[in-house]
């Protein structure tokens, strides 16, 4: 479909990186700012939220582990939650079925993804960030009864599901100090979209 | 999905209601009670009176299909032009459909902003409105295993059209007051997933809405009642639904659905991240299976799209891509919207093959299968797939889908 010479990997990884912060709007997609008279830049609605309000819903966690509650958890207490709040979804020891995989490595920690579309997408071999792991887990976990763990129950899982992982040892106490450091075989793995539209395909 | 347009057995029957679906791409039914006992000539009995809700006619059967439990599909090959019925508009939940009071929910923003505000649905009514037709699409909109026997809605009945009614999003965010150095926002939904998405915040101070209605009517609740984020043009996940809260960041969140979930493989030890626009696209909804075509002329038809922009040509070929030539557009063309193109052709009895792809803005060329793998490896799935699609015509005049060879 391109009649461009071919892009060298490296290259496209060069853009994308350079993409990275410079996701602004393209030509034909920005809008005019002009001012309008009858448009005052504030309607004064709304009603102010407190700290309160703010802390009763906030409750995403990011990779340098802003927002992790205090807590904590070892992989021996999160297999026992594992097997009876888990086990039935995710399978023995965390291989799936019916529903995702969570457990399992790639030898060399390789990322065969892009040519071999079967390789199963584990935590261990795929995600990229083990806070993401306690996010997901407090926020929609489990799925009959989403929202119902403890914070040390919700560390107790993160540290059962990193440790099936080799990413965690068995006897340590998983805590918001020690989560955020947990480096995942995946972290680097992932890019900036560099779709631009045009002839390329990409 | 067969049985929609194909049940009835007598043979003549069925042609006539073959000829026809292929004709119009109409959803019929032909059901037993109405062929035991003809319906009165309507002109010769008082009608029905008015009523306070409208219906569709018995005749006319409209349903979205379902899989998995989680999603529902558009039934693309029964609609004309280019709006969704509400209550046809594709389904996707990450854990059901939340039944939310409107009186006790509320949008808070928060985060990196001067006056952290929490908004009632009666106060996000009172800020001015914006209102736009534009597409919606799932951008894990391609199943890549269809059989011959395949519907568009069964392929890739993952997208669907309305008007979009609500605030803009960047109208909130002055009132909330950005603060400098803010780059990112975490949208997060009130339904059983607290479903979360990073938003670039380039987006949503250019066209992002918080929207509260749908064609006209308050959104249903599959679609985020009482409101939503909708990002026109961008993959359907970025557009949570049962929006309560929206966190202003100088850094994207890493939710599980943006590290986990809609990233995709590129080849070389990599994976691509936040893919928020659809690429031009394109699908044939007219003739498609199950119908069979008389000979004689028929009218192609189908859907293109851009999250780029406008569509500015479709391209349908009759001989499986050996010749291309420009389907008609109707119009108006709006930008990141569903287009409706057309082509009549005669079918004489011999094998036919038809395709189309998209063109927009860009220049953009909707891909082949082939071009697609070639650029981004064979495990490129599943999001992001919008390769050219075939349907061929046998000689009997059944219409069967083309399969991809994938890999």
């Amino acid at each position: 479909m391109s009649p461009k010479a071919p892009i060298t990997h490296a290259a496209l990884v060069a853009v994308a990186f350079l993409a990275f912060g410079c996701t602004g709007p393209r030509p034909h997609e920005t809008r005019s700012e002009e001012a309008d008279p009858a448009m005052p830049t504030r309607f004064d609605l709304g009603r102010p939220a407190t700290h309160a309000d703010i802390a009763a819903v906030d409750i995403d966690v990011r990779p340098d582990g802003t927002g992790l509650p205090p807590g904590s958890g070892t992989p021996a207490e999160g297999l026992a939650l594992y097997e009876a709040k888990c086990r039935h979804c995710h399978g023995e020891n965390g291989q799936g079925e019916p529903f995702d995989r969570l457990v399992g490595r790639i030898e060399g920690d390789a990322f065969p993804f892009g040519e071999a579309p079967r390789t199963p997408r584990s935590i261990g071999s795929y995600w990229p960030y083990a806070t993401t792991v306690f996010d997901y887990t407090r926020r929609a976990m489990p799925l009959e009864r989403p929202g119902s763990l403890t914070d040390d129950e919700v560390y107790a899982l993160t540290a059962y599901l990193l440790h099936m992982n080799d990413l965690w040892p068995a006897e340590a106490r998983l805590d918001r100090a020690s989560l955020p450091g947990v480096v995942m075989p995946a972290r680097d793995r992932f890019v900036r979209d560099d779709r631009r539209g045009g002839r390329e395909v990409r | 999905m067969s049985d929609e347009a194909g049940a009835p057995t007598d043979p003549t029957r069925r042609r006539v209601l073959a000829a026809l679906a292929g004709a119009g791409g109409l959803a019929l039914t032909g059901r037993a009670g109405a062929e035991d006992a003809p319906a009165p000539d309507p002109t010769k009995v008082p009608g029905r009176p008015p009523s306070s809700l409208g219906e569709r006619s018995p005749h006319a059967r409209l349903e979205r299909q379902s899989a998995f439990g989680a999603i529902s599909g558009t039934p693309l090959q029964d609609l004309h032009g280019t709006i969704t019925p509400a209550d046809l508009h594709f389904e996707r939940h990450h854990a059901g459909i939340p039944s939310i009071d409107p009186t006790h929910h509320e949008l808070l923003i928060h985060g990196m902003v001067e006056r952290p505000l929490r908004f009632s649905l009666p106060e996000l009514l009172r800020f001015p409105a914006v209102t736009r037709l534009a597409f919606l699409e799932c951008s894990g909109n391609l199943r890549i295993d269809a059989g011959e026997e395949t519907t568009p809605q069964f392929l890739c009945g993952l997208t669907s059209q309305s008007e979009w009614t609500g605030v803009a999003l960047a109208t909130l965010l002055r009132e909330v007051g950005v603060k400098p150095g803010a780059k990112w926002l975490l949208a997060e939904g009130s339904d059983a997933s607290v479903m979360t998405r990073s938003i670039p915040i380039e987006k949503a101070l250019d066209d992002s809405i918080v929207a509260y209605a749908q064609n006209g009517e308050p959104l249903r609740p599959a679609q985020g009642y009482p409101i939503r984020l909708f990002n026109p043009g961008w993959e359907g996940n970025t557009s949570v639904k049962w929006l309560r809260r929206i966190e202003v960041s100088d850094q994207p969140f890493m939710t599980r659905e943006e590290t986990a979930k809609y990233t995709e493989p590129i080849g070389g030890g990599r994976a691509r991240q936040f893919s928020f626009t659809m690429d031009a696209r394109s699908i044939i909804t007219t003739p498609t299976f199950p119908a069979t075509l008389e000979r004689g002329w028929h009218e192609l038809r189908g859907i293109a799209w851009s999250g780029r922009g406008r569509i500015t040509r479709v391209e349908v070929s009759l001989d499986g891509g050996r010749r291309w030539q420009d389907a008609r557009l109707a119009g108006p063309v709006l930008p990141k919207a569903h287009t409706r193109f057309t082509l009549p052709f005669r079918f004489e009895g011999a094998p036919m093959e038809l395709a189309s792809r998209a063109i927009d803005e860009t220049g953009y060329v909707q891909p082949t299968v082939e071009a697609l793998i070639e650029a981004r490896g064979i495990g490129s799935v599943p999001y992001h797939l919008n390769p050219i699609c075939h349907w061929g015509i046998e000689r009997d005049g059944r219409v069967l889908y083309k399969p991809l060879a994938w890999g």
